[in-house]
């Protein structure tokens, strides 16, 4: 069982949805993203996504377009994401990447693979790769052991969600509402969608976008595996006046959020 | 030089069921999409079966837009383009002012089949905007239209038209505020409300299955440009030119010729400030493979897979990627692209103007640039055809400022 597994496995032990928590490496800079992973990480985040910034987000609305924009203007590189995954990885959290497919095409997606799961990441998440396209990542993946999470999305037909999950290893990533990230909050469209993907899916589910609240976190974990929270977070970073306070509040955020993933 | 080119049929068998033309095209875009654009592809593969369809469309190209638009004989343009007859194909001419109707009303004919409320389009220039504009007004659908404000502000004029026409204009100050941001705003908007809303790109990129469609709503400029040079000359071009953005005017009067071997077809980037200076928009000329708004095809990108920001004079071809299809032809050899700085652009402008008494748009002007250097290449006995894409009236005050025609002295050479 893959580390990723064991930690869904853990959490349902213990009556809760894993907790799931996304920041772009590089805002407010390389070491500061990491320092905001690592209280989350302490304060109950169970699984962590960092984003690999890249200039055109078109799946992101303004938050994370802001964080990735500043990220991107101080100079992130992938080496930096790859480092970031490096430090996050030590604490024994499994650590994915959240990534547009653009730039791991141009590292090379065996390359990438290779380094991620050198660098101790877990997997990756492709919300642009689509399953006609995800071949060389499928073998890439394969090749380097770790996990590849793909998308389903309300409108996905249930042909679709057969074929999505079909190629999906560690959780599937069920998109809660037909939009950006950090817009609109959680839809009615969520349990339904996890209800679909449930006889497909041979993983965990996890629901995102949307998610800000431990109330919605409560919610969503009495019929999914995971809950996954990103722009709230990144809005505490960008709002806080000093990088210390940003790291604070993230925690305080994370630890509210592991209490609302309890189903008890 | 001769422009013989021996490759054969290349085209026909493009795209494959994946929507890839070679290594290019594809779908690269959120699940959230697929659907949408499963129900889009269905809708174009059904009109193109339709009796009726073909019917509406037509009546639309005649009577609304003007079609069939004429070929003119340029011969004083043509006696600086080393004496070679040089023939314009007058998209100009197309209401509204460009060849971007073409695919518009394809487009909404198709989004009023799928029961769409609700039209939105990325624009440049401003004139896909205001021909989407235009089509939402004549089948009263609401319509938003996304410009980067670095576009809006150089494209008054089209921005005006389009409130007039009773669209919203967004103005768009993310990344470097032109045309690709406009996209990613537009992207964004579909994915919020595709139930309701059908994104009408303007261009041979995007998701399949846009480039395969754009270019058959555009193929009839070719279509007609090829029975119009045949008439006229009793034989086919040596050439065919057109400037090249994302490349929807291109690969629309370049299909009808694909299949003559005889034929060269030349695409004109926007080389800005020169390709050696960085500060350009020619995609194939100094670019990479990469992927971009949902197609893979040439990208201007760093080591990253960043996208970098591409310049021109022109909002219309300030774009850092270009369709997919331009990326196989010139992979296969079966079309040249080259690129052409704002400088030759604006000279070969003011030329137009002077001999032939066309105001051209400054995109079209990179295509006739790049025809003053083919001409003197093939010499007086070639005929070339050349994609009079739109005109200039959008470019006037631009145009102004640039030959301080109106206020002040003419800006200096190679200036950026």
């Amino acid at each position: 069982m893959s580390r990723l597994h064991e930690v869904f496995a853990e959490a349902k032990a213990e009556d809760r949805a894993a907790l799931i928590a996304y920041l772009p490496a590089g805002f407010p800079s390389v070491d500061g993203a990491i320092d905001a992973i690592l209280a989350m990480v302490e304060n109950g985040v169970d699984i962590v996504e960092i984003g690999l910034p890249y200039s055109d987000p078109l799946m992101d609305g303004p938050t994370i377009q802001a964080a990735v924009e500043a990220a991107l203007l101080g100079g992130t590189k992938i080496r930096d994401v790859l480092a970031t995954v490096e430090a996050v990885a030590a604490t024994g959290a499994p650590t994915l990447v959240m990534s547009y497919w653009s730039p791991i095409e141009r590292y090379g997606p065996a390359a990438f693979a290779n380094d991620l799961a050198k660098a101790g990441g877990a997997g990756v998440i492709t919300p642009d790769l689509t399953p006609e396209e995800a071949g060389p990542w499928i073998a890439a993946s394969d090749a380097a052991g770790i996990d590849r999470v793909f998308l389903v999305a309300p409108s996905s037909t249930a042909e679709r969600i057969d074929v999505v999950c079909s190629i999906t290893t560690g959780f599937v990533y069920a998109a809660s509402l037909m939009g950006v990230t950090g817009v609109a909050s959680v839809s009615a469209a969520a349990p339904l969608l996890v209800e679909r993907t449930r006889p497909s899916a041979g993983v965990p589910i996890a629901v995102g976008l949307g998610v800000s609240t431990a109330a919605q976190a409560h919610d969503i974990a009495a019929y999914a595996d995971g809950v996954i929270v990103g722009s709230a977070f990144v809005r505490l970073l960008l709002d806080a006046a000093s990088a210390s306070e940003g790291v604070a509040a993230v925690g305080r955020l994370a630890a509210d959020l592991a209490r609302g993933v309890r189903r008890t | 030089m001769t422009t013989i080119d021996t490759s054969s049929d290349p085209v026909a068998s493009v795209p494959d069921s994946g929507g890839h033309f070679g290594r290019f095209g594809g779908r690269f875009v959120p699940e959230a999409l697929i659907v949408a654009l499963d129900e889009l592809d269905a809708a174009f593969r059904a009109s193109k079966q339709d009796p009726v369809f073909h019917a509406d469309l037509q009546r639309l190209l005649t009577s609304y837009t003007g079609r069939p638009s004429p070929l003119t004989d340029c011969p004083r343009f043509g006696a600086h383009a080393g004496g070679a007859r040089v023939l314009l194909k007058r998209e100009d001419l197309n209401h509204t002012g460009s060849h971007k109707i073409n695919n518009v009303l394809g487009q909404a004919l198709l989004a009023v089949r799928m029961g769409k409320k609700r039209v939105i389009a990325e624009t440049g220039a401003g004139q896909h905007g205001v021909a989407t504009a235009t089509a939402a007004a004549l089948f009263g659908l609401e319509c938003v239209v996304y410009m980067g404000e670095e576009d809006t502000r150089r494209q008054s004029l089209n921005v005006a038209r389009m409130k007039l026409l009773g669209a919203e204009v967004v103005p768009v100050t993310a990344g470097s505020r032109t045309l690709k941001d406009a996209m990613n705003e537009a992207m964004r908007d579909w994915v919020t409300n595709v139930d309701s809303t059908h994104y009408l790109i303007g261009t041979v990129a995007g998701p399949a299955p846009f480039p395969e469609m754009v270019r058959d709503f555009q193929r009839i400029i070719g279509d007609e440009a090829r029975a119009q040079v045949l008439d006229l000359v009793g034989r086919l071009p040596d050439a065919v030119a057109a400037c090249v953005g994302g490349g929807s005017n291109a690969m629309g009067i370049f299909t009808a010729f694909v299949d003559d071997p005889s034929v060269g077809l030349y695409g004109y980037e926007a080389g800005g400030d020169g390709v050696e200076t960085g500060r350009h928009a020619a995609t194939i000329t100094g670019g990479s493979v990469g992927v971009l708004h949902g197609t893979r095809s040439y990208v201007l990108q760093d080591e990253d897979g960043q996208t970098i920001e591409s310049h021109s004079i022109s909002a219309g071809l300030d774009y850092p990627g270009v369709g997919p299809e331009h990326s196989y032809l010139s992979d296969i050899g079966r079309a040249h692209y080259s690129a052409v700085t704002d400088s030759e652009a604006m000279d070969a402008f003011r030329l137009l103007c002077t001999t032939e008494g066309i105001i051209p748009a400054i995109e079209t002007a990179h295509a006739l640039a790049g025809t003053l250097r083919l001409g003197r290449e093939l010499g007086p006995d070639a005929v070339i055809l050349v994609n009079c894409s739109g005109r200039g009236d959008k470019d006037v005050e631009t145009a102004s400022r640039w030959f301080g025609v109106i206020d002040g002295a003419r800006v200096p050479e190679g200036r950026a």
